[in-house]
């Protein structure tokens, strides 16, 4: 679809508060640019990131959301990461079976000293979503066939 | 409705640069709920703090959200300006307007758009959150120590020179462990017994320690802080008060059944016994399954010969029950059983040993007075050959071996052919090995000595088997510097087999809800950070427990856990974090999957009298030990009704924040 | 094989083993099979015939409280069911000390549509004989096989094995045609995302949200559902936003990922069709293929994939790598 200049993309970046929220102030620190559209949720950990909530944004008109948690293995509690990783993998699976386009979803580890990372993260991911276009998807599937 | 204030802070030009911040002042305003918004050059200043308390008092506010620097650097900052206003500290929320949008964006009217869109998550947040007041919880006085081996014995001199008591419960008869079974210790090559009994006796006097041996842990109950232990002291049949230690009775028994433990059953002990010479404590015990008296009634040679009447064949296992702030694992390790590799001819040959039988076999106290002979005959070894890596690193057959490196076994392995070379010069011995692993302080340079001025015979290569054959093992392997195959005809085959945790780590684990890797090693709170310390809290590592290594690393770790029990103990309450998880019993479905997902075993199932406007009555329910848990949330999500959330971080919350950023 | 099962019950009951029965009792119509709490002098209205297609196993939890110290509910559990019972007993909602279970055998259960389907209307009733089924109608009578008018849930059976009885009592026949049970999910997968969509949109878009599929799946059992529950965020009774259907279908089945036993009641009961229950196969063929198979309500016990971890996992990326097809 052609790309609207007015439109802007809606990004929810959901990030752990011990690696990829503190990975989030070191590249803001290091003045690393990456687009507005990105808005943070701090959790305290991946865990903590419900289904539910990925779904909420898409059904209130995010075009793309992220999750940053601590590397497998480096979690402040020991294996959160680890069921995020399971959780988030199921239900991006279900939602590009249901049509929603993939690269919408991401999770991508980022640690407390990866401000450059994270910086590139967002930015590759908000021209991912840019490209993408509005979420034409879940507005359709919000629009019924009447 | 609440009433919320809004201070938009400038951070100088740091963030004020960037966004307007009058603007997002003056948009905030107009937000519901909003009745202050302002803006200052510094809103961590003191002037700045003075403000935010005049508005909480002045305008009465219910929350307050400051659009600032990253929560990480000043949210407990203003959590204190807020409770000293008389607000409670959980009802402040931050936007990050700083980190996460004026450093990073160049654009004055991009940057102070988005930076109305964190303010207006923040206040979307802070009108879902709740007051919340950190419990504390007391602290008893007192630590206590599972095994009694160097490292738990090192980290009992620790905790109790720092005053606290410590109790030690060690499984079997004396406390010294697998170090009082050493010769001699790499790469010094001092004696274990002359280094490690000092210690014991240390141990034993110190007005602090008390040593429960013989005994078993039962149960573990309660918390950081608040732990109560039951322990199981086996009946020795011998009273201790009574007992002096004068082992007449270990010479009179007529039973000589029972494999000594101590010498790694290479040879036989009475039913009655001390396991060595300088146990701790000195006093005998009677092994029931070989005493003619417990198996036909008769005997009773013990009693008579006992001057000080201490044989008490009645005598019953005794139940402690006892309550401990901090508990520390120092459970060990065992060789593992040789048996499984059966190439080498463990089981056909007495001259195929494993390292810790050669330690005794070498050892002054052992069963051959350390004189180094055959097994089977008697006779002087000329050739002994090593193998090394004995079910460590045997990543292609798991169930065999470990895929772990044992990390202890080059430099013993040095350490024996060092030994019996300067003792034996006429013994030829070769060591097989894949790597020589040699990092430690004046390590390399030990085993440089083994090759060079000991000239040892070291083989890089594998053998594929060892066969009797007459009195001799022959011994098939490969070079791979030569690219030889080599028939070695040795008298004896020492085996570096590697080492496991003891048997009895996998139900303490289970006990004390202490994680365990696939090996059964304890796995510790953060692999660099907190190395001596489980994700339990209140659960410390010592030693071997937490991952193969040598005395001196045992050491300092067992220091460092005795460090981490010592601040533990000194405090007289804990304060804990009260954004932890809660659960709403009218909710809870009592299915337990939040229960498996819980990384600190904070969470257990009671049944419960519930009383609800849709149900009365007894259900089975979730209940989180807010003292334990650590606030991850990953019990939250495993919950389908929702029962489960978490404080500071609830659903509501997030919801509300991802509903304010999407709008 | 009901007058067997009535006897048996009866002297079940004479022994003091239970006083109650859960069991299958007629409905609205002939075809019409419900669950039914029975007490001794009501085991007349109890059925067992080629009819009994729904489970019973959720029944059980709200006949728990009401069980005494040492007494047992007596329950009639098909093969199908029996994974679904011991699923609930792994999450503490079931306890079988308190269950007599009769593994009842099966055969394959009827799906009146399906005779319908084939054009046959105003039937009145249907003797079963073997696999000839005569279908009276209104205008005379019509012989079917029966093999061939089974449930769609019947013709992926899991096998005839209880995993759970006390007795058993009856005989299995095996339904299963062997087709591969993802073959649906596989086709989906194989379709383009924007025919992924539009077929979802179809289905999904005919929900009218009566919560048969919620009310009916034995993994859907929570105490208060979140979407009746007021203070989730998420509740809603009718569909103000139009993506609620599909946020509701979502989280039911992320709900049940992993606890799902694929019984396939969700697609049986749904009034407009849809195949509900291609959404859980979806979970169910993931997890199979990313974290080893696994079948819930194998065991009592089991810890399910989805509250489980192992270090090597795959990175959600996986499902991007896979390709938009898959």
């Amino acid at each position: 679809m052609p790309v609207n200049t007015e439109w802007k993309p809606k990004i929810v970046a959901f990030c752990c508060n011990w690696c990829s929220y503190a990975g989030a102030d070191l590249a803001g620190s290091s003045r690393l640019a990456y687009p507005a559209d990105v808005k943070i949720i701090r959790i305290p950990c991946s865990c903590r990131l419900n289904p539910l909530f990925i779904l909420r944004a898409f059904q209130r008109g995010a075009d793309g959301v992220i999750l940053c948690g601590c590397h497998p293995g480096d979690c402040h509690y020991s294996t959160g990461n680890y069921y995020a990783r399971r959780r988030m993998t199921l239900l991006f699976s279900m939602l590009n079976y249901l049509g929603i386009d993939s690269r919408r979803t991401r999770v991508e580890w980022v640690s407390a000293a990866e401000g450059a990372k994270f910086a590139a993260t967002m930015n590759d991911f908000a021209k991912t979503i840019t490209e993408l276009g509005e979420n034409v998807k879940l507005g359709d599937l919000r629009c019924k066939e009447n | 409705m609440q009433k919320i204030g809004v201070f938009v802070c400038w951070c100088g030009s740091n963030i004020a640069a960037t966004v307007d911040v009058k603007a997002v002042a003056n948009a905030m305003r107009s937000e519901p709920g909003v009745v202050f918004s302002t803006d200052y050059q510094y809103m961590c200043s003191e002037n700045g703090q003075n403000l935010i308390k005049d508005a909480i008092r002045d305008y009465k506010l219910d929350g307050i959200v400051v659009c600032s620097c990253s929560p990480r650097m000043h949210e407990a900052t203003f959590r204190k300006t807020a409770m000293a206003a008389g607000l409670n500290p959980y009802m402040v929320e931050i936007a990050n307007i700083r980190e996460q949008c004026s450093w990073i964006h160049k654009d004055m009217p991009e940057g102070t758009e988005k930076a109305m869109v964190l303010a207006r998550a923040a206040i979307a947040k802070v009108k879902k959150n709740a007051p919340l007041t950190a419990g504390t919880s007391p602290v008893t006085k007192r630590a206590l120590v599972i095994g009694g081996g160097i490292a738990g014995i090192q980290t009992a001199l620790d905790v109790a020179d720092a005053g606290y008591e410590v109790d030690i419960v060690e499984k079997s008869p004396t406390i010294g462990g697998r170090m009082a079974q050493l010769d001699k210790t790499f790469p010094t090559l001092d004696c274990a017994a002359c280094i490690l009994t000092p210690k014991m006796v240390e141990a034993n006097q110190h007005e602090k320690i008390n040593l429960i041996t013989y005994s078993e842990l039962e149960n573990v109950s309660g918390f950081v802080g608040n732990f109560t232990a039951r322990i199981r002291k086996k009946a020795r049949h011998v009273d201790e008060k009574k007992c002096t230690g004068c082992g007449v009775c270990t010479e009179k028994c007529p039973s000589r059944k029972g494999l000594n433990e101590f010498n790694m059953g290479l040879n036989t002990r009475g039913a009655i016994y001390i396991p060595f010479a300088q146990a701790i404590p000195n006093l005998a015990v009677i092994d029931t399954s070989n005493c003619i008296h417990f198996k036909t009634g008769k005997c009773g040679i013990c009693e008579k010969n006992c001057s000080a009447g201490a044989i008490k064949f009645d005598q019953e296992d005794e139940i402690i029950e006892r309550k401990y702030g901090a508990i520390v694992v120092a459970t060990g390790f065992k060789p593992i059983d040789a048996s499984y590799f059966d190439e080498y001819a463990y089981t056909q040959s007495k001259d195929v040993v494993t390292s810790l039988e050669f330690e005794r076999l070498m050892n002054a106290a052992g069963p051959s007075k350390g004189v180094l002979v055959r097994p089977s005959d008697g006779e002087h070894p000329h050739d002994i050959t090593f193998i090394q890596c004995v079910g460590s690193r045997c990543s292609h057959d798991a169930t065999k071996g470990k895929e772990y490196c044992s990390k202890i076994c080059c430099m013993y392995t040095a350490k024996h052919a060092m030994l019996v070379r300067e003792k034996y010069p006429d013994v030829n011995v070769h060591v097989f090995y894949i790597d020589v692993r040699t990092p430690g302080k004046n390590f390399d340079e030990f085993y440089r000595r083994a090759v060079e001025q000991y000239d040892v015979d070291y083989i890089k290569g594998m053998v594929g088997k060892v066969t009797v054959e007459g009195k001799k093992l022959h011994v098939q392997g490969s070079s791979l510097l030569s690219n030889d195959q080599l028939h070695i005809y040795s008298d004896m085959v020492v085996l570096a087999t590697a080492i496991e945790p003891d048997p009895t780590a996998r139900s303490i684990g289970t006990m004390l809800t202490a994680s365990m890797d696939t090996n059964d090693f304890f796995t510790e709170a953060h692999p660099k950070l907190r190395p001596v310390e489980s994700p339990t809290a209140g659960i410390f590592l010592s030693g071997v427990c937490q991952g193969p290594k040598d005395i001196p690393e045992t050491v300092a770790q067992a220091g460092a856990a005795a460090s981490k029990v010592i601040g533990l103990l000194s405090k007289n309450e804990l304060v804990g974090n009260p954004c932890v998880a809660h659960a709403n019993e009218l909710l809870c479905n009592g299915c337990s999957q939040c229960e498996r997902v819980c990384p600190y075993g904070a969470i257990t199932y009671v049944e419960k009298e519930v009383r609800g406007p849709e149900f009365r009555g007894v259900k089975r329910v979730a209940q989180v030990n807010e003292a334990v848990c650590q606030g991850c949330g990953a019990c939250t999500v495993t919950c389908p009704s929702t029962a489960m959330d978490l404080k500071g971080f609830s659903n509501n919350q997030i919801i509300a924040e991802v509903d304010a950023i999407c709008r | 094989m009901q007058r067997e099962l009535i006897e048996r019950l009866n002297a079940l009951i004479g022994e003091g083993v239970g006083k109650r029965v859960l069991g299958w009792k007629r409905g609205e119509f002939f075809y019409d099979t419900e669950p039914a709490i029975l007490a001794a002098d009501q085991l007349d209205e109890l059925v067992y015939d080629s009819f009994c297609g729904p489970n019973l196993s959720k029944y059980l939890i709200q006949e728990m409280p009401k069980l005494g110290e040492g007494e047992k509910i007596i329950a009639l559990i098909k093969p199908c069911d029996s994974y679904s019972f011991n699923q609930l007993c792994t999450e503490h909602r079931i306890n079988k000390d308190k269950v007599y279970v009769i593994g009842v055998g099966c055969k394959g259960k009827i799906d009146v549509d399906k005779i319908r389907a084939r054009g046959i209307t105003g039937i009145t009733g249907i003797d079963v004989d073997g696999d000839a089924l005569t279908v009276h109608t209104l205008y005379g009578d019509e012989q079917v096989n029966r093999k061939e008018v089974l449930l769609n849930k019947c013709l992926s059976c899991k096998g005839k094995e209880h995993r759970v009885f006390d007795e058993q009592i009856g005989e299995s026949e095996e339904t299963s045609t062997g087709d591969d049970r993802f073959d649906m999910v596989k086709k989906l997968e194989a379709m383009s995302a924007e025919e992924r969509f539009a077929f979802w949109r179809g289905e999904l878009s005919k929900c009218i949200r009566c919560n048969a599929c919620r009310n009916v799946c034995p993994a859907c059992s929570c105490v208060k559902c979140v979407f009746d529950n007021p203070n989730t965020g998420v509740q809603n009774k009718a569909a103000a936003d139009d993506f609620e259907e599909n946020l509701f279908h979502i989280i039911r089945a992320f709900h049940v990922a992993g606890r799902c036993t694929d019984c396939g009641e969700c697609s049986r009961v749904c009034p407009q069709g849809i195949p509900l229950h291609l959404l859980n196969r979806k979970f169910i063929s993931d997890i199979d293929e990313l974290y080893g198979e696994y079948q819930a309500g194998e065991e009592v016990g089991q810890r399910h994939p989805v509250i489980n971890y192992t270090q090597g996992d795959c990175e959600p990326s996986i499902v991007h790598e896979r390709g938009s097809n898959a």
